[in-house]
């Protein structure tokens, strides 16, 4: 809940002075900022007037977390990732596996290219989600928007979704508006977004005026949502029981098109570039912002010795089963893509396939008392 | 500012914030033509009405208290928003009005008495305050180089301090977590800012940088760097002799405003409002002058409420604002800040704390106390 701070008065201070202390800092931004950049960038600000230390606030308040290593900084607006790109340049490099400011980045969400992913086994594969996250053009993002531009940004999303059809029929529901045992069902549905106690996002002010110009908004099934104005402006959100994987990226895929193209319509299309992607609010999520995954029970893979090194080599994660932030329980693990930019749609979705396929055997050989070591798979 | 120019575009009305749901003085106060008029304006240092109002906006309200869900980013901040703030003011401060004069008096000499709470009821009496140092934004708002600056500015001014009131500073930063954790199980550190009052307001921005707590080698004075206002100055000790402490209090911020005004850097204060802090509750004197006391039986009597209203006193938890009472272990202080001096105050908890452990005493004895009940001060 924390609000970004404009001082001008801080100008008068040098950048020696003003430097934040990461001494004890373990987090992207901690490891790339040097005075030298600070004092170079100190100075800039965006149109909007987002400066690098509303960039770098969230990584100067929280300087670890537990389970995964943080960006540390945020963007406020889309040319953040153009004023600061001094900093934000090598965090993509670091993040990203080396991504460079040359490179380019695809784009490809036509399910069809997916091989398979209809197969994975329901006894162990207990449900399948893909999300992925959308900016809209000419509105600052989270970390600074103001109430105005969060409920515009409300309502076009209202109009646009409002004119979906056949099985992505749907309706919206504004946490205003919400009872507290209706938003308890949906997050037990593991349908809505929590309440903003995270220090990593309240830090960044994502989480002022809540729950003002927040809500959500779901098919008559349950299988397609849409967070509005959580961490970033759209979070979507494609979901099933079981293994069927081809099926959630298939309804993503048409989903997400069809909202895209109402959007265009609106003149207010998505943030995206040739070289980032798609931008979002965390620069982790560049490129596709897609996490592909399912909830796996994985009790015996997951407490060998070889577990972290096959995730690795597979490009998956693993988080526990409330998301980012939570521990696994009961054996069961949610296996995600790492990868966001780089990589295609497409070419992360069938790396989640592929990759969980393999660990189900894995782990269907360990109960039968089998080795697994020729089935280790090499790095993707 | 220029974040708040690019918000000008959008009318008043989808800028105004949802308080439907609300209940704290800002939300009480602030009328959509209100916000209209003060939405362009900003202080000097870059302030603006909706960083006054994030706190009231993202807190609605609060279990034990009625917050004031707003505060001041620099001294400039209560002209500039005086629409908003001079009511706030009087709603939070007895009909406070914009024309009241607010007096100072520091004075020990000035109390009746104090030295004689019983401290079979009485386990120990304290008094704080806050100052905020000319020259440097509020903690909301101030940059790590100005909080730095009014840390360097603290270690200096109190360095110099020699006799009882000797000391040594602990900088957050350098304290281990065991130390951190002996000092405030000894009621003398800050809390982690973990309120989400405070943090909405941007008050744990940077943490722990630039905080810190001095005290003396006694552990009987202590001044807390940059927490929710720039100082916090503080006398306690074990017992009933507030007395002594408010003595040592009002000898010690003495000493220590001289030393600011020597490095030019005096405390904020005007002839209306007293000392300015970072919360409308602590204008004045700032001054909270309490004690923990036994008042199991009292505590549970129909008329307590009314009996704290009359005296003008008010209760918390022993773990301070936000908490609950532990075992009929009262924090009973001041209720007032403002349009009363600091020798009134505290000689209002002095006498008042004085007839309330007379009627726990009756209470014990089961006799009635209808005919010890105070008139309304």
């Amino acid at each position: 809940m924390a609000k970004n701070c404009h001082n001008d008065y801080k100008m008068k201070f040098s950048g020696d002075e003003e430097f934040p202390d990461l001494s004890l800092h373990n987090n992207h931004m901690a490891k790339v900022l040097t005075k030298e950049i600070y004092a170079k960038l100190r100075g800039k600000s965006t149109p909007s007037g987002f400066t690098v230390d509303d960039v770098i606030q969230t990584g100067v308040d929280n300087p670890g977390h537990p389970f995964i290593m943080t960006v540390g900084c945020v963007a406020g607006d889309e040319e953040c990732y153009e004023a600061f790109k001094e900093l934000l340049d090598p965090i993509i490099s670091d993040r990203h596996s080396g991504y460079k400011p040359t490179d380019k980045h695809s784009t490809d969400l036509n399910f069809e290219n997916l091989k398979g992913g209809d197969d994975l086994d329901p006894n162990y594969v207990l449900s399948s989600r893909v999300r992925t996250g959308r900016s809209i053009k000419g509105f600052t993002l989270p970390p600074h928007n103001s109430r105005g531009e969060r409920r515009g940004i409300e309502k076009l999303s209202i109009e646009a979704l409002a004119s979906l059809d056949g099985e992505f029929k749907g309706k919206y529901y504004p946490l205003s508006g919400m009872t507290d045992a209706e938003q308890d069902l949906l997050i037990n549905d593991h349908f809505l977004f929590d309440k903003p106690v995270s220090p990593p996002l309240t830090c960044a002010g994502m989480a002022r005026d809540w729950p003002d110009g927040r809500g959500i908004w779901h098919n008559n099934n349950k299988t397609f949502l849409v967070w509005v104005n959580e961490e970033d402006h759209l979070r979507v959100i494609s979901m099933q029981q079981g293994g069927n994987m081809k099926e959630v990226f298939r309804r993503f895929c048409v989903g997400l098109q069809n909202i895209e193209g109402i959007f265009k319509k609106h003149n207010h299309g998505f943030m995206w570039n040739e070289h980032l992607g798609y931008i979002l609010t965390c620069p982790s999520n560049l490129g596709t912002g897609l996490r592909g995954g399912v909830h796996v029970k994985l009790p015996k893979l997951s407490t060998h010795a070889k577990f972290e090194e096959i995730l690795t080599r597979l490009r998956l994660q693993k988080r526990g089963t409330g998301g980012v932030d939570t521990a696994s329980v009961g054996g069961v693990f949610d296996i995600s893509n790492a990868d966001r930019l780089g990589s295609s749609e497409v070419a992360q979705v069938q790396m989640v396939v592929d990759g969980v396929k393999l660990m189900v055997e894995m782990e269907k050989k360990l109960e039968k008392g089998e080795a697994i070591d020729s089935m280790i798979p090499a790095q993707k | 500012n220029t974040h708040h120019t690019m918000k000008l575009k959008y009318d008043s009305d989808q800028e105004y914030p949802d308080l439907s749901k609300h209940n704290n003085h800002m939300a009480k106060i602030l009328t959509p033509a209100m916000y209209e008029n003060l939405r362009s304006k900003e202080t000097p240092s870059g302030f603006t009405l909706d960083d006054v109002i994030q706190t009231g906006i993202d807190n609605p309200g609060h279990p034990f208290i009625m917050t004031v869900g707003c505060v001041a980013g620099d001294e400039e901040a209560y002209e500039v928003f005086k629409e908003l703030l001079d009511p706030v003011i009087e709603d939070r401060h007895g009909g406070y009005k914009p024309s009241d004069k607010h007096k100072t008096d520091i004075n020990p000499d000035n109390l009746k008495g104090g030295d004689d709470l019983d401290s079979d009821y009485v386990l120990s009496s304290r008094v704080r305050t806050g100052r905020s140092v000319r020259g440097f934004c509020l903690p909301p708002h101030c940059s790590r180089g100005e909080r730095r600056a009014v840390e360097q500015l603290s270690i200096e001014a109190l360095d110099s301090l020699s006799g009882d009131l000797q000391g040594k500073y602990y900088a957050l930063k350098n304290m281990s977590d065991a130390e951190q954790q002996q000092l405030i199980d000894d009621h003398f550190l800050f809390d982690k800012p973990v309120s989400p009052l405070l943090l909405a307001s941007g008050m744990g921005r940077d943490w722990p940088d630039a905080r810190g707590i001095w005290h003396n080698d006694n552990k009987t004075f202590l001044v807390w760097v940059n927490e929710e206002d720039h100082l916090r100055v503080i006398s306690m000790q074990k017992g009933g002799n507030t007395k002594e402490v408010f003595n040592r209090f009002c000898t010690g911020l003495t000493k220590i405003e001289t030393l600011f005004k020597e490095r030019k850097h005096g405390f904020m204060w005007n002839e209306h409002l007293g000392y300015v802090l970072t919360c409308p509750s602590n204008l004045g004197t700032g001054l909270r002058a309490g004690v923990h006391v036994k008042l199991p039986n009292l505590s549970k009597n129909a008329k307590f409420e009314d009996i704290l209203k009359k005296l003008r006193l008010q209760k918390r938890g022993t773990g301070g604002v936000d908490t609950a009472a532990v075992g009929g272990v009262f924090d009973i202080s001041n209720a007032d800040r403002l349009g009363f001096s600091e020798v009134e105050l505290v000689q209002m908890v002095v006498d008042g704390v004085r007839l309330m452990v007379e009627m726990e005493k009756k209470l014990e004895k089961g006799e009635s106390i209808d005919n010890v009940m105070p008139a309304q001060k």
